[in-house]
């Protein structure tokens, strides 16, 4: 298979890319560099929005496109935000329409339902979207997703898979994985929700998966069994501050704005309630299962976090 | 000044001796009547969990272990449960379908007790809990280790799916909360549980709980006042608020938890509600039934 991916050259992309680079013929798009980068993985090095991006799909031949090229940044102003990942997200839907490619993978996130007090234990593909309510950063993904689900229904003739992963752990630079790594861990005093996570290279795998043909849908992916946040913590090793809920978030509040922290207020509430899904459809339809347990997750968040110190 | 210091504190350690006689009284009673086997029950609902830390709702059979000298007390001593019934339950998944009373939840409480210390094999019954729980800090968390889940439907048919025996009270708030003029009156039940049972071919086993009708006899409900603390209710009995702080204690009335036979019921889950509402009146029936018996033979409301 030929397959694109746009933004190869985040952490998370260029573990993609060494996953699928062997049996299959990767070709990157990103305006970042690529550093170490295979010799047989091509790369465009160009911003997604440009119109010269355009022969490149024109040119290119593919049987699938990822597409990572999602901005997360919760700094960047959020019209930066908006049109880099909506439009970025249109224009490779409109390429997918034009150049009849036959997949199309999008990476969103369990966090567009949101944690919530009323949160069902395990949540399906059918809940609503309520990640926003509170945490305005995220409502860019819920539109990027909301924005897939109607090109899904729109085009059949591209099937088009939308993967809502848990919490991802590893090099990666995200909110749970910068957490799981400070030196010492916040909590909220009296609250210990479940949670899910999963390794990153479990997610490498679950997109590979997705990209099998015949699958189309949108799907959670889930990966160790759901644990509390305490035995989490208490896996880190790190010693654990509490605060009362009440405090917390007007001192996580304060703190964003002297960008003492790079954690968004609202973010605190996965500290409290409850967000986890029901991955069942994902299995069925794939046969995925996520090879790495909690013990392996953990110990390779603590081997990526020492290799980033040195 | 030292003899009266040397008086007094004669007179301190001379309470305190019998406070302490007191306190190991109690302790003897509660150890007496703590079943032998009590903590092997424990340890064999915390053999289902297969060496995970919690189950996917957090619960933890360990957490209940600092707690059975409390709940042997009140279940043995306090309310000297008595139950009927308790040796035709089902195996695997069952829905367990309550009378709900007694202004705050002390019959799922003994319902609990009951299962855990008195079924053969001990089970662990997880009941469906208000929405507003999840927000409270350390109760959230005290709750959901001793099995307690969110009452959500998903959540019902999750614990179902892994054959787990779930606790409703289909009455809810309108049960717990009223007055005593309606004691032992079935109200309005919710149709969520026929539905649920009806998905996973799920045995309901009505329960109904005499006794607990009488632990607070509110004769009238401040629905103002309650609205205003956003209480479910704030009910008035004859000891509160006219006797302070002792009117909050439940009146040491004596359960008797009766558990009927098992009721099966097939056919669509999807159908509306009209169509369910027979079925639901028969497991309500079933209740009242054994509600007007149990109310019929008691001799005594306290013992």
């Amino acid at each position: 298979m030929r397959i694109a991916i746009t933004g190869i050259s985040g952490r998370f992309g260029r573990l993609l890319a060494r996953r699928l680079h062997r049996r299959h013929a990767v070709v990157g798009i990103d305006r970042r560099p690529y550093h170490e980068r295979p010799a047989d993985v091509e790369l465009h090095q160009i911003d997604i929005r440009r119109q010269r991006c355009e022969d490149i799909f024109r040119a290119g031949g593919f049987d699938a496109v990822v597409h990572l090229n999602v901005m997360h940044d919760p700094r960047a102003s959020s019209e930066d935000h908006h049109t880099f990942n909506i439009r970025g997200t249109t224009r490779v839907m409109e390429y997918c329409v034009r150049y009849a490619i036959p997949k199309l993978v999008l990476l969103s996130s369990a966090n567009v339902y949101g944690p919530r007090a009323e949160n069902p234990q395990f949540l399906t593909e059918d809940a609503p979207l309520m990640g926003g309510t509170r945490f305005g950063e995220i409502r860019d993904l819920i539109a990027l997703d909301m924005c897939a689900q109607s090109f899904f229904w729109k085009h059949p003739d591209v099937a088009t898979v939308i993967l809502r992963p848990v919490h991802i752990v590893g090099a990666v630079r995200n909110a749970p994985s910068n957490y799981l790594r400070l030196e010492h861990i916040p909590r909220l005093a009296g609250f210990d929700p479940m949670l899910q996570i999963i390794h990153e290279a479990d997610v490498a795998d679950a997109i590979a998966a997705a990209l099998e043909p015949g699958v189309r849908g949108v799907y959670n992916v889930a990966g160790c069994a759901p644990v509390p946040l305490s035995v989490l913590l208490r896996m880190t090793g790190r010693p654990t501050i509490d605060f009362p809920h009440f405090l917390a978030e007007a001192a996580v509040e304060r703190l964003w704005r002297l960008r003492l922290t790079s954690f968004p207020a609202p973010e605190v509430d996965h500290l409290r309630y409850v967000c986890m899904v029901d991955d069942a459809p994902f299995r069925a339809a794939t046969g995925f299962r996520a090879v790495n347990d909690l013990d392996a997750t953990m110990a390779h968040l603590r081997l990526t976090s020492a290799a980033d110190l040195r | 000044m030292s003899a009266l210091g040397s008086i007094d504190l004669s007179r301190a350690l001379h309470h305190a001796e019998a406070i302490g006689r007191v306190l190991r009284g109690l302790e003897l009673t509660v150890e007496r009547r703590v079943p032998a086997d009590l903590i092997d029950r424990i340890d064999s609902l915390k053999a289902d969990l297969a060496g995970r830390p919690t189950d996917d709702f957090g619960y933890d059979p360990e957490a209940i272990k600092p707690l059975a000298p409390v709940l042997a007390w009140l279940y043995y001593e306090y309310f000297r449960v008595q139950t009927f019934g308790l040796h035709d339950l089902p195996a695997g998944r069952v829905l367990f379908v309550s009378n709900h009373s007694g202004q705050i939840p002390i019959d799922g409480m003994m319902i609990g007790s009951a299962l855990l210390f008195e079924s053969r094999p001990p089970r662990a019954v997880r009941s469906m809990i208000e929405r507003w729980v999840p927000s409270l800090p350390f109760v959230s968390t005290f709750f959901a280790r001793l099995g307690q889940v969110l009452g959500t439907p998903e959540n019902c048919r999750t614990l179902l799916e892994q054959d787990e025996a779930v606790l409703v009270f289909p009455e809810g708030v309108r049960g717990i909360s009223k007055t005593y003029d309606k004691a032992y009156r079935l109200q309005e039940f919710g149709h969520g549980f026929m539905r649920l049972a009806l998905e996973n071919q799920t045995p309901i086993v009505p329960v109904a709980v005499v006794g607990a009708e009488e632990q607070y006899p509110a004769l009238w409900n401040l629905e103002p006042l309650a609205r205003l603390l956003s209480l479910p209710a704030v009910p008035i009995t004859p000891l509160f608020p006219l006797t302070g702080l002792l009117g909050l204690l439940p009146l040491p009335v004596r359960y008797r938890i009766h558990f009927g036979r098992p009721m099966y019921f097939s056919g669509d889950p999807h159908e509306e509600e009209a169509a369910l509402h027979d079925r639901v009146l028969q497991v309500k029936q079933a209740i009242q039934d054994m509600l007007d018996r149990g109310v019929a033979e008691r001799e005594h409301i306290f013992w």
